[in-house]
């Protein structure tokens, strides 16, 4: 029987305990604050762990970090990097290519705090509707924030990008970021659920094309103890992804959640009292009936 | 079976196009909102001078990550990101030269800590930076213009006497001390804003604008006599032949020198030009 999306996550609790129920989402928010605090630590307490933001950084001044996203529109606006910015950006970009690309959307990105709380809001409120966008207009947003540099030649998305000003934000000064980060909020909360990251942050699209191999990858291994409670449904920030890989066991598709908007956020294996989801890699998806991965599944189904 | 399979693939193929098209759709009128508020937000007011090496302006935003790490390297803080809702746009660097000019460090460590060239790497020597240019903008209050001695700007430019040089000038107010007239040389100014901070007045006489507010520009085909005569080692034009002027007696004119020259001065008009000894005639004429 399905739960009230209110009553998310109360069985598993029942079933784990408190912590039980809530192991990745600790971590998560020990990551996300982590982070921000290893930048902040600097400018407050002059502890420079890290010096810049997540445009670009320099931890302990040896280790250079920079975002390949940033890079690549100020790229395609026509200058070429530094060595320490290229190489700062391969970094990342093997980083996330092997543990999945949006593993920095759940574990890195200040506005993913934002965006959760209004996600638990809305679930508690039992707010629904949401607006008709596709899931996939954030690709096309994408693509226009690396065309308009071309015609521009500035780098036109980071002037409203509130993943780089909120950070900058924080870590800077704050000027009228937090209008923007209410705004995300509000726009979650009341108009669509999901809808920033899922709908229209590029940043996120960016980083999902950066997994289509990752090899860390969310599996529901235990699908056959799926008892139909739909928690894992309504606590994914990307719902669409769980089908295939929990229910897909009939038409031979793995158990391994394969679609690269999937976070590796955890929170699907949190909520489930039955311990149907684990963490593993990509390989290990063979199906018990089957024959087909969840790759091929999506080409037949789409 | 197979035609109803048929027209609800057409309808969604159709649902899919659109979808697409309303997609691409919005997300192109955002494009050209956000094309129409880039050009708006690109325009940097006048008091925000960009860090040494900086690319000229359109460049500099291409080029800029928005990082802060030019900021965090500089050892006297006087770098700042643009925040949402200021006039800079949001994230790039730039410093306030009234209230923290750029000290000019040696190894110039901003510079060095950008990860994308937006403050360009093969700018070695700060002396040959161009974060803006210093213009003694309102003559009306800089005191060295009422006679009074100041050359606090001159004093503490870093390249005191090649970037700024004070121009000795007669001063008629007194008829008898000079003005010493501070003047920005172009060729020399780094912009970095330390003449301003310094100005003792309550705002700044000197202020350091960026380059391309602050700077004039000639009509290309214009050229100036006396710089091509400089070049070509001579006149470049026939020099007039010897010119019967008529003047008065004692008078002289030297066409490529001087000008007119008054060689005694006329004779005196029955009036002094001082009404005092008018006056004192007048007493004199009493007696
Ligand atoms: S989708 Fe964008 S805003 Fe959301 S968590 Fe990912 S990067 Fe951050
Ligand atoms: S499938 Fe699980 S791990 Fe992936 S985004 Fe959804 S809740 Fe997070
Ligand atoms: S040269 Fe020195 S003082 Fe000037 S902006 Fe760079 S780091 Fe700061
Ligand atoms: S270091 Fe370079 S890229 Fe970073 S904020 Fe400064 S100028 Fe921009
Ligand atoms: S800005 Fe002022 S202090 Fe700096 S080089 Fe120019 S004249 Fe000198």
């Amino acid at each position: 029987m399905a739960n009230m999306p209110q009553d998310v996550g109360k069985e598993a609790v029942r079933a784990k305990g408190w912590i039980g129920a809530h192991k990745w989402l600790i971590l998560r928010r020990i990551s996300q604050i982590g982070i921000l605090a290893a930048f902040v630590a600097g400018p407050w307490f002059g502890l420079w762990i890290v010096k810049g933001n997540l445009a670009s950084s320099l931890t302990l001044d040896t280790l250079p970090l920079t975002d390949p996203y940033i890079l690549l529109q100020a790229m395609v606006s026509g200058v070429t990097p530094e060595t320490a910015g290229i190489l700062g950006a391969v970094i990342v970009l093997v980083f996330y290519a092997l543990v999945g690309g949006r593993v920095y959307c759940s574990w890195v990105c200040p506005v993913n705090m934002v965006t959760d709380a209004a996600a638990w809001l809305r679930r508690k409120l039992g707010i629904r509707g949401s607006s008709h966008a596709s899931r996939s207009t954030r690709y096309w947003v994408l693509a226009l924030t690396l065309i308009l540099p071309l015609i521009t030649g500035g780098i036109v998305w980071e002037l409203v990008n509130p993943v780089s000003i909120m950070f900058r934000g924080i870590v800077f000064s704050m000027g009228l970021a937090w209008v923007l980060v209410l705004a995300i909020f509000l726009f979650d909360l009341l108009v669509s659920r999901d809808g920033w990251c899922g709908h229209y942050c590029p940043v996120g699209a960016f980083y999902s094309l950066l997994s289509t191999r990752a090899i860390v990858r969310v599996s529901a291994v235990n699908r056959e103890a799926c008892d139909d409670c739909m928690d894992c449904f309504s606590v994914c920030p990307e719902p669409q992804v769980i089908k295939p890989a929990l229910k897909g066991a009939a038409k031979g598709v793995g158990p391994v959640i394969q679609a690269n908007q999937c976070t590796n956020c955890g929170r699907c294996i949190d909520v489930c009292a039955v311990d149907v989801f684990q963490f593993g890699n990509r390989y290990s998806n063979a199906s018990k009936t089957g024959i087909k991965s969840g790759e091929e599944y999506s080409k037949h189904t789409v | 079976m197979a035609e109803s399979d048929n027209s609800r693939k057409s309808i969604n193929r159709r649902q899919f196009l659109t979808t697409t098209l309303k997609t691409a759709c919005s997300v192109g009128i955002m494009g050209v909102g956000l094309g129409f508020y880039t050009q708006r937000a690109n325009a940097l007011p006048p008091m925000a001078i960009r860090p040494p090496g900086a690319l000229p302006e359109e460049d500099f935003l291409g080029a800029c990550i928005r990082c802060g790490l030019c900021a965090r390297d500089c050892p006297y803080d006087i770098l700042f990101l643009g925040q949402l809702g200021d006039d800079i746009p949001s994230g790039s660097p730039y410093f306030i030269a009234r209230t923290g000019p750029c000290e000019m460090c040696e190894d110039i460590p901003c510079v060095k800590a950008c990860p994308t060239n937006a403050l360009d790497h093969s700018l070695t020597d700060i002396e040959k930076s161009r974060m803006g240019l210093a213009v003694v903008i309102d003559q009306e209050n800089c005191i060295a213009f009422q006679g009074l001695r100041c050359e606090v700007c001159f004093n503490v430019c870093p390249l005191r006497d090649k970037a700024i040089t004070l121009d000795l000038q007669h001063n008629r107010r007194s008829g008898k001390h000079a003005l010493f007239i501070p003047v920005v040389h172009s060729d020399a100014c780094t912009g970095c804003g330390l003449c301003e901070k310094a100005c003792i007045l309550e705002k700044a006489a000197i202020k350091v604008f960026p380059t391309n507010l602050a700077k004039g520009e000639l009509g290309h085909h214009y050229r100036f006599g006396w710089k091509e005569k400089e070049k070509a080692g001579k006149a470049l034009v026939t020099p007039d032949v010897k010119h019967q002027y008529n003047l008065p007696e004692g008078v002289r004119y030297d066409l490529q020198g001087e000008g007119l020259i008054i060689d005694k001065k006329p004779s005196d008009s029955p009036f002094s030009s001082n009404p005092l000894d008018t006056l004192n005639r007048k007493a004199e004429d009493k007696d």
